[in-house]
């Protein structure tokens, strides 16, 4: 289970960009999670409450968007969504494909500040 | 006036200290001309035999070393020292995994120039090693007959995030019953067109093409440039 180093890491990070920004603390932060990314939504949520403990982010939120596998399917040519991670296979046309767009995302992607 | 909460726009990698370091690591290794392997695995799928006999095998024609993360309660390095190559232990205490950053420490003062194959080996895990580039060149991803057909669809992500899949511990397969072709089956699904090799570390099955593709694979062998991707 790495999802409480993955949370720290996420804390640093936020409390870095909103000193940079002045702003006092943080209430919300955004973060893109892809399914290949290797971290699991549930244990990092739980995870963030810890490592928000004595930080200025003490009391914010982590709101996390799924974001889905897309692939560059070489028959349709274009880009595809998979049936799942356990089949990476175009879900138009059902050819498999190794060559994949998105889906590793583990990124914060916007913040609220505190006024 | 009312002070409302301030959305900003931020948009960056929670791993990118991680990711710099990686690619740090990467190009270290590039200019040097090492090719620098990873080894992930669960803890039961015969990591430490697979490389001591790799180490051992290469270790008269080729210079190697091995890095090894090992959790506190562990010694695998210990284990791997016997192939005569150099290795370093990275003890890993709680931690389940290694970063780029445990990497960079353990390669303080080497020479990369003195070496053509670097090996590292992950922590037995198939969970949390997926998240975190090493700054490799491949990763190999091993999995014994015994652990069953279904693991690749158990851990989709770390066999996906790998570019060589080896099977081990075939002296075992008739014995458990291994079901080669769904695994293989398995292993493609989750990550289409991957390369996959049989060996047996014990009886030295399969190890002779292991080290052929192995020679194919390295930067200066002349068939590098066909295979590597
Ligand atoms: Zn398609």
């Amino acid at each position: 289970m790495h999802e409480l180093s993955i949370a720290m890491s996420i804390v640093d990070l936020a409390c870095e960009e909103a000193e940079m920004r002045g702003a006092p603390g943080v209430d919300v932060v955004y973060l893109k999670l892809g399914p290949l990314s290797g971290v699991v939504k549930e244990a990092l949520l739980f995870s963030y409450e810890i490592a928000c403990q004595q930080t200025p982010l003490e009391g914010s939120k982590l709101l996390i968007e799924e974001v889905p596998i897309v692939v560059n399917c070489p028959v349709c040519r274009e880009r595809r969504s998979v049936q799942s991670t356990q089949s990476l296979c175009c879900a138009i046309c059902g050819t498999p494909t190794p060559e994949i767009l998105e889906g590793r995302e583990l990124m914060v992607t916007a913040m609220e500040l505190r006024p | 006036m009312t002070l409302e909460p301030r959305l900003v726009e931020v948009r960056k990698n929670v791993l990118k200290q991680n990711d710099v370091l990686a690619r740090a690591l990467r190009e270290r290794f590039r200019e040097a001309g090492v090719l620098a392997i990873s080894l992930v695995s669960s803890p039961g799928a015969g990591k430490t035999a697979f490389l001591e006999r790799t180490l051992t095998l290469l270790h008269t024609r080729y210079k190697v070393a091995a890095l090894v993360g090992d959790l506190a309660t562990e010694n695998d390095a210990a284990r791997l020292a016997r192939s005569q190559a150099p290795v370093q232990q990275i003890i890993t205490g709680t931690v389940c995994h290694l970063e780029a950053a445990m990497v960079q420490n353990a390669l303080d003062g080497w020479n990369l120039r003195d070496l053509d194959f670097l090996f590292i080996e992950n922590v037995g895990n198939l969970v949390c090693p997926s998240s975190y580039d090493l700054g490799e060149d491949l990763r190999f991803v091993l999995l014994s007959v015994t652990e069953g057909e279904d693991k690749p669809l158990k851990y989709p992500t770390i066999f996906n995030s790998a570019d060589v899949a080896i099977i081990t511990k075939s002296d075992l397969a008739a014995a458990v019953e291994f079901d080669e072709v769904l695994t293989r089956r398995n292993i493609q699904a989750v990550r289409p067109g991957i390369q996959v090799l049989k060996l047996s570390a014990k009886t030295g099955a399969g190890m002779p093409d292991f080290l052929e593709f192995l020679e194919r694979l390295h930067p200066r062998s002349h068939r590098a440039a066909a295979v590597a991707k």
